[in-house]
């Protein structure tokens, strides 16, 4: 109680331009992790550098929480390879393995076809309708890395996202009445 | 035309396991090539190795996946087979290499 009573007493004696320079400095804080992704993104040459895994489809290789490390190059698609791509009109990309390609003169047109190695079945049935393949254009990287459980809080942020709200309100409240 | 394989693997992978590695993804890949494409890869059979245990083995397997082309008839078509493994660490980088075995031919189509 003695804890949450100081806390008050500090909001209270707290002067414009302290808050202001707290504010700033929550700012910065925010910026700079833009700031690291934007140039994750950069140095990955892709436009998600970092997935969270969803779904349980690539068990026992990744498990749902697990954190991938992505990277995307100019090199064509071969079978093997683990990728991360969109399908039209869904929201979630998707993290799978190539199983099939078929590639014209100098990565001209290639057909890819993706599975979950959990899967019985192939990714075919998660195509947007009527597509049989997978086209290059639609994956945003290979998965090259992984760190396992470290994505769990994203998931809990997105699935409950009261607690995000809690932890943000925590941590903002924290920052302003520390006193430096 | 269906294409069924019989295949007789015998591998020993056991030095792919070090402390860091969860398991091994192992695929056999035809690559083969038709007047469309230069380039074609279809997955005939995968499996995961758990542990160094299981590393080193003997199996005789149809193929899991159909070898079948996109359009044209595979009939009398030269073919290599590849070995690929996928090393799957407990964190970290993940690593892939292949082993490549040339010269098979399917048989004519009333072969």
């Amino acid at each position: 109680m003695g804890w949450i009573a100081e806390h008050v007493e500090s909001i209270k004696s707290m002067k414009i331009r302290d808050t202001l320079s707290q504010l700033i400095t929550l700012g910065m804080i925010v910026s700079t992790a833009l700031i690291i992704w934007k140039a994750l993104m950069c140095l990955t040459g892709s436009e998600s550098p970092v997935v969270v895994v969803l779904s349980g489809s690539m068990e026992p290789g990744f498990k749902r929480g697990d954190i991938l490390f992505l990277h995307m190059s100019e090199a064509p698609f071969r079978a093997g390879e683990i990728v991360v791509y969109n399908v039209e009109g869904k929201q979630i990309p998707i993290v799978h393995r190539v199983i099939e390609v078929h590639e014209q003169e100098n990565s001209g047109k290639v057909d890819i076809l993706t599975k979950g190695d959990a899967n019985d079945w192939n990714d075919r049935s998660l195509y947007a309708y009527g597509q049989n393949w997978l086209k290059p254009q639609q994956i945003m990287g290979r998965a090259v890395g992984f760190v396992p459980y470290a994505g769990w809080v994203t998931i809990i942020m997105t699935e409950k996202p009261i607690i995000k709200y809690i932890l943000v309100g925590a941590l903002g409240l924290l920052v302003i009445t520390s006193k430096d | 035309m269906q294409v069924s394989l019989t295949m007789n693997i015998t591998a020993d992978l056991q030095s792919l396991f070090t402390w860091n590695t969860k398991q091994l993804f192992i695929f056999v890949a035809a690559e083969y090539e038709t007047p469309w494409n230069p380039l074609n890869q279809v997955s005939l059979w995968d499996a995961i190795i758990p542990a160094k245990e299981h590393a080193k083995f003997w199996i005789q397997t149809a193929n899991k996946y159909r070898f079948i082309d996109q359009g044209s008839n595979l009939g009398g078509k030269k073919f290599n087979l590849t070995l690929h493994w996928h090393v799957m660490p407990k964190t970290g980088r993940m690593f892939a290499d292949k082993l490549v075995m040339s010269g098979f031919r399917l048989p004519d189509e009333h072969g």
